[in-house]
């Protein structure tokens, strides 16, 4: 079908907003569960563009998520009354409000990642693993030493952040954000994506501007994982430096790990998996990293290409007489 | 517009090693140029230095009037030469199909917004470099194969996709780095009709390395010998073949690798 993909879109938005509008009969623990599980997605298939699709090796992408959070809040916390004033209050006031808030959070997350990967994009070899994770410890450091007072709210970080966050906020956006990266991967233009993960010589002499295709995989991957830092900044009402730390970003790298790398519907599954096991696990917090590590071995040995495969869903082409 | 490329007096250095030193040489539009010398000599050097992998420390190179180096290698790629590799790189994840659409990208007249917004044009677009992708595929015989990945291919086979995804960049030039490296003898046969009906159907120059004589010399119209990055001898297959620096270069060389495999 032509219009699958918009129509997959148009219907994943629209049940959000229905089910967003009946969420009160939703149970508090379960909804708080399933807005974790869309955020989650958000992440992990942002990722998995930049370190499935393209192959690039990013191990900051809670560096990105912090820089999302901060802004969007930034927003909502300072300039919130102001422009919910300018849209004459209601429902649609603060729906405008938070989108600027996020597209801000966003948009400030997706500038750090053009900073921090045009140079580093540009080499060859593993550097981005050790620029993005110097680039999370950067940011976590920077903010925790800010002052308590001011607009960063230093090591205590920011309270009373507006709970703008629902049902369709969060399943929206993760909507919009796998609709962009397999629209974008299932085209000619996007095989580029693959063809850097695969072969870097190679695809420069088919003629891809392989520098390019690295920084929009990161600049997205990084534009998203703001997007989701929003979310949830707005969705816990009080974010600190510490939620954005390295093992956050490796929370996220091990869904793309076990979803299989380049596979969006395997790591949309590891994400749901995780998020779930992860609050089973809440009451075991000194363990959880080494479940995680051993469902990693695990993987690797039993199946190391990941949940679902991506070649399980490629698109086989009618044959053309 | 000639599509001559000219190699004037390029040197490369790596180091203390000088692996091409002051070659000169130019390929008009059209010919089939062989490029030969032993192991070691810096053939895989000199493509890397037209397509942009390496920059010249010395010299300069043209392509239709256009100086190369200082483009990167996909923007050498757009200005119209195209190339294999001596150890064949295929893109392993993906199928034969998308091998050979992977090179269409360069030809693509919209960018990533157009794959986004997937409107009429896009879909229209798509089934036409899809026809266009299966054109090729069909003349080179890989058209069944379409959907397998390419690593299930026979040597052969994987050496000829890597020709055809070389093709679809719509090249003026192709470099060719030992084809028929690996190949048996029935398929050194097919490969060399093959590399001449090219010529044909495509109309465009080849340079071709290759070390089995019996290849160079029954397709080349001119040759160019290298011996540690320099030119020994230039001509016609005849011409070579009964140069005395050439045989002596291949008789050292043989030496040297009996020599060096017993050390
Ligand atoms: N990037 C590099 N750094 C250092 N030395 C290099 C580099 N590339 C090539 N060389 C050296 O340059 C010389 C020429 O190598 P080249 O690969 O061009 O030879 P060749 O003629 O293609 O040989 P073969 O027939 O074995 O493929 C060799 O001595 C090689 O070691
Ligand atoms: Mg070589």
């Amino acid at each position: 079908m032509k219009y699958k993909a918009q129509i997959f879109l148009f219907i994943a938005l629209a049940a959000s907003l229905g089910v967003s509008l009946c969420a009160g009969n939703i149970d508090d623990y379960f909804l708080d569960i399933l807005l974790n599980v869309g955020i989650n997605v958000t992440l992990a298939v942002s990722l998995n563009l930049v370190n499935g699709h393209t192959g690039q090796f990013s191990l900051g992408h809670a560096g990105f998520m912090a820089v999302g959070a901060y802004g969007a809040s930034i927003v909502t916390l300072q300039l919130g009354d102001h422009l919910l004033q300018i849209f004459g209050g209601g429902s649609i006031a603060t729906a405008l409000t938070f989108l600027i808030a996020l597209l801000v959070g966003g948009g400030c997350a997706a500038l750090s990642g053009w900073m921090v990967g045009m140079p580093s994009l540009r080499l060859k070899g593993d550097y981005l693993a050790i620029v993005t994770l110097g680039f999370n410890e950067i940011i976590r450091v920077v903010l925790t030493n800010t002052s308590g007072d001011g607009p960063f709210g230093g090591a205590l970080g920011l309270k009373g952040i507006a709970s703008y966050t629902n049902f369709f906020w969060v399943f929206g956006v993760a909507a919009v954000t796998i609709y962009v990266v397999s629209t974008m991967v299932n085209s000619t233009y996007g095989r580029g994506f693959l063809a850097v993960r695969d072969d870097e010589i190679a695809a420069e002499a088919m003629g891809v501007n392989t520098v390019r295709y690295k920084v929009i995989a990161f600049v997205l991957g990084a534009f998203f994982a703001g997007l989701a830092g929003g979310l949830y900044a707005h969705f816990r009402s009080t974010i600190s430096p510490e939620g954005f730390n390295f093992l956050k970003s490796v929370d996220v790298v091990v869904m793309v790990i076990l979803g299989g790398m380049g596979s969006t519907p395997g790591v949309i599954a590891a994400a749901i998996l995780l998020t779930v096991l992860n609050e089973w696990l809440r009451d075991f917090e000194q363990y959880r990293m080494i479940v995680f590590a051993l469902i990693l071995i695990v993987m690797m040995i039993v199946r190391p290409q990941g949940l679902l495969p991506a070649s399980l869903f490629q698109r086989k082409k009618k044959e053309s007489a | 517009m000639s599509a001559k490329l000219e190699l004037d007096n390029v040197t490369i250095q790596f180091g203390g090693l000088k692996a091409v030193g002051d070659l000169s040489f130019t390929i008009n539009p059209g010919e089939l140029i062989g490029l030969i010398g032993p192991n070691g000599a810096g053939k895989t050097t000199v493509f890397n230095l037209i397509t942009g992998v390496y920059v010249p420390t010395a010299g300069r190179i043209s392509f239709n009037g256009i100086s190369l180096p200082g483009h990167k290698p996909h923007q050498i790629t757009r200005i119209g030469i195209s190339r294999t590799f001596q150890n064949i790189r295929l893109f392993p994840s993906l199928s034969v199909f998308d091998n050979v659409r992977s090179a269409f990208i360069m030809h693509l007249p919209h960018g990533i917004a157009h794959a986004l917004v997937r409107g009429r044009a896009f879909h229209d677009e798509e089934r036409e470099l899809e026809s266009d992708v299966l054109d090729l595929l069909d003349i080179f015989g890989l058209k069944d194969a379409q959907h397998t990945s390419c690593n299930a291919l026979s040597y052969g086979d994987q050496r000829r996709l890597e020709i055809v995804r070389a093709l679809a960049t719509k090249p003026k030039l192709l470099l060719l780095d030992e084809p028929a490296a690996g190949m048996n003898p029935t398929e050194k046969e097919e490969l060399m009709k093959l590399i001449r009906f090219i010529k044909g159907k495509f109309n465009i120059a080849i340079m071709l390395v290759e070390h089995d004589m019996k290849v160079v010399m029954g397709i080349c119209e001119r040759i160019v010998v290298l011996n540690y990055g320099e030119k020994i001898a230039e001509g016609t297959p005849q011409e070579v073949q009964k140069n005395p620096d050439v045989i002596a270069a291949y008789l050292g060389a043989d030496h040297e690798v009996v020599g060096g495999a017993a050390a």
